[in-house]
């Protein structure tokens, strides 16, 4: 039981982490685009595809440098040349325009890289087992994972609250047009956020991409959950995105080991009812709606704190 | 110049109409993107070989056998879109086989649309969703399934784990839907009435083709204490759930129905179970057959994968000689002729198509995966390891009853 709790745990800040990766660059440019980004989770895809392109020609270590810059500057450029194009006609417009661009990111992914999942491997020096808990062994490249996720949280956390462009972002968060009136080129700070907060989702599909599965529909199984993380931790909110990623992060992997239902606490149901459609729910584990349980958490959230655990405008 | 462009696109039509006239159109409906993808691929391709293969003899009756690849996503609805879309295109057989529930809407659209449409019927054949309810409750006269159903499977299966008597804690994990359902209930009641000393320690279902990463399953499974598992997972559930067991150094015994998919052998030699990981099939290489030696070696020289389907190959044959003896390739003559046809299958000895639901019966054999000896030249995915032949089951031992009671059109 202890084995499970410890590996449990450590799936779940691992899973957690990786959210927020994607979660911190799509509140931050919520906060001051006020768009919500929905090509957010194709850019962690582009990652990647960019990653392991680059992994073949150059190795793992130069694509895990390059592929965010390349996927960033794509980012930027996105912004650049085509949301401040859209802004015009206001946020339904900006909306959309991301929409769109999902579909485009994933139909060039699948055009270049084809729809099946490409061989992305972990590379050959970190793939042994770090250490054995009890009797189960932790991959190297998931502690990797783990710690390049939380060196990242370090550094953006020291950038936001030490540097001068970190309080120029911060004061954006929450006063975006008093900023502007300060006299700061709001422009060039709205494409520089939005090109770290794509690269961001790159990193993050850079080290998934070999542990997990590299294929055309990987944006499209993690978008809806990034979602979650940021509406529950609250839109706009950086420290909400952050524990709304672990929360998200260790709900599901806990969910998937525990075996209650509801007969295991109240006993096998009546037999009047056993063979109606109560049966069902009578018996369903919590492992099995493991995967729904974000979902539910996102509706509780709407409905008893519309703006989130950490949020402060109500939206 | 505008002329040449009008020309230039009404040239491919136009020659699909003569196309037409001269092919026999298989829609293949199964997944090319998402989850599904890298079973699907190897499906088509295989499909695409066996029709050169008829093609080469002089295709069916005369006639160029095409294969119409439609991407369903592993998604009922899509499916049926995919279904009209291939029908509207002319073919008049579809063929699928990844997901139950992809099979069971594709056979009631079927139906419905051969009730509503007759003269221009069409038939289903299912090479592998592997439901027991398709050849049931759910039989049709125009779906013929070539693969052995999941009952089958298990009953061999169970009656192989019967005599293992190392075996004392099984976990079963399956997806989430009609096919990993029935893997879960029949392994319980079979195993209930052959080995009830077997404890079941776990009984998981999971989301199909949605999970990246099994790491919390397999926590699980370890936490258990299982010394066996049973799984019905196919494709990248297979794969991506040994892969995670390789991580976590989960070292148990592995009942499968398809480990030999994609992905699978690549993962189990990662996880370096030598001949730990057992499946039930219709086929494998290594059984020493010639013909059937012959026919791997010339599909690897082509593909850089493995026959995983022999009843693919049954079940392309087949159709060329049940077309051939009913001198006809109207759908309806075609069914009439396959229901009871006896036939030498891929891996040798006989195979029926029972008449009573239309489901293929054909020798079985349970093999393991590991290390090779000289007698065994055939290795999987590069990994140096291949398929040793555990148990033969005999077509008669896998006479299931069925309940089904067809309907046979006038």
């Amino acid at each position: 039981m202890l084995e499970l709790i410890v590996i449990s745990t450590l799936n779940g800040v691992l899973f957690g982490m990786l959210l927020f990766l994607m979660a911190s660059g799509l509140t931050v440019i919520f906060s001051m685009l006020g768009v919500l980004n929905f090509a957010h989770a194709s850019f962690y895809m582009l990652g990647a595809f960019f990653g392991f392109q680059l992994s073949r020609w150059f190795g793992f270590w130069p694509a895990l440098l390059v592929a965010p810059l390349l996927a960033g500057g794509l980012g930027a450029a996105v912004e650049r040349f085509g949301l401040r194009q859209v802004h015009k006609n206001g946020h339904v417009a900006e909306l959309l325009f991301t929409f769109g661009l999902a579909f485009v990111i994933e139909e060039l992914v699948q055009i270049i890289w084809g729809k099946s999942p490409v061989d992305f491997r972990i590379p050959s020096v970190l793939d042994f087992p770090a250490f054995t808990i009890f009797s189960t062994n932790y991959p190297a490249y998931k502690m990797f994972m783990l710690l390049v996720s939380i060196a990242i949280f370090v550094g953006l956390l020291l950038v936001l609250k030490k540097s001068r462009v970190g309080l120029i972002v911060q004061a954006a968060l929450t006063h975006p047009h008093m900023v502007g009136h300060l006299g700061h080129n709001v422009g060039r700070i709205f494409m520089l956020v939005f090109g770290v907060g794509t690269a961001l989702a790159a990193v993050a599909g850079v080290i998934a991409g070999p542990a997990l599965v590299t294929q055309s529909n990987m944006a499209a199984l993690l978008g809806p959950i990034l979602f979650v993380v940021v509406v529950v931790g609250g839109l706009g909110s950086l420290p909400g995105a952050f524990i709304g990623s672990l929360l998200i992060g260790l709900v599901q992997t806990f969910a998937v080991s525990m075996n209650g239902s509801l007969e295991g606490a109240f006993g096998p149901l009546s037999p009047t009812y056993a063979q109606s459609w109560l049966a069902d729910i009578w018996s369903v584990t919590i492992a099995q709606i493991a995967p729904i349980m974000p979902y539910m958490l996102l509706v509780l959230i709407l409905i008893f704190r519309p703006m989130g655990l950490l949020g402060t405008r109500e939206t | 110049m505008r002329q040449w462009i009008i020309a230039a696109a009404l040239l491919p039509v136009l020659g699909g109409v003569a196309l037409a006239q001269e092919t026999v159109k298989i829609g293949y409906i199964d997944p090319l993107s998402g989850g599904g993808a890298s079973v699907g691929e190897v499906g088509f391709k295989t499909f695409q070989f066996l029709a050169d293969e008829l093609n080469a003899k002089g295709g069916i009756l005369g006639k160029k056998v095409e294969i119409v690849p439609l991407d369903n996503k592993t998604n009922p609805q899509e499916s049926l879109i995919q279904a009209q879309k291939a029908i509207d295109a002319g073919v008049r057989y579809i063929t699928q086989g990844n997901g139950s529930s992809v099979a069971g809407a594709l056979t009631d659209f079927v139906a419905k649309y051969n009730e509503r449409n007759p003269g221009k019927e069409v038939l289903y054949f299912n090479y592998a969703a592997v439901d027991p309810v398709l050849t049931n409750a759910k039989c049709s006269f125009w779906h013929f399934r070539w693969d052995a159903n999941s009952d089958i499977k298990m009953e061999a299966l169970t009656n192989y784990m019967k005599s293992a008597s190392a075996i004392k804690k099984l976990y079963l994990i399956n997806q989430d839907y009609s096919f990993g359902e029935s893997v879960r209930s029949a392994a319980k009641t079979m195993l209930k009435a052959k080995r009830p000393d077997i404890q079941i320690v776990g009984d998981e279902l999971h989301p199909l083709l949605k999970i990246t990463d099994f790491a919390p399953y397999v926590a699980k499974i370890k936490a258990s204490g299982a010394d066996s598992v049973i799984t019905g997972n196919w494709g990248q559930d297979f794969a991506l759930l040994l892969k995670a067991s390789a991580d976590a150094g989960l070292k148990v015994n592995w009942y499968t129905y398809y480990a030999g998919g994609t992905g699978g052998p690549t993962a189990i030699k990662q996880a370096n179970l030598n001949h730990q990981v057992f499946q039930i099939a219709e086929g494998i290489p290594n059984l020493g057959n010639p013909a059937a030696d012959t026919f791997e070696k010339a599909l690897r020289a082509k593909y850089d994968f493995s026959l995983f389907y022999p009843r693919v190959v049954n079940e392309m044959r087949m159709f060329a000689a049940a077309a051939e003896k009913a001198k006809s390739l109207d759908p309806v003559k075609v069914a009439a002729a396959l229901e009871g046809m006896e036939f030498d299958v891929y891996d040798g000895g006989k195979g029926t198509m029972r008449k009573d639901d239309h489901q293929f019966f054909q020798p079985m054999y349970i093999a393991s995966f590991g290390d090779r000896t000289e007698k065994e030249p055939f290795d999987e995915e590069k990994t140096g390891w291949g398929w040793r032949l555990a148990a033969k089951i005999e077509p008669e031992q896998t006479m299931l009853p069925t309940t089904c009671k067809m309907e046979r059109p006038n």
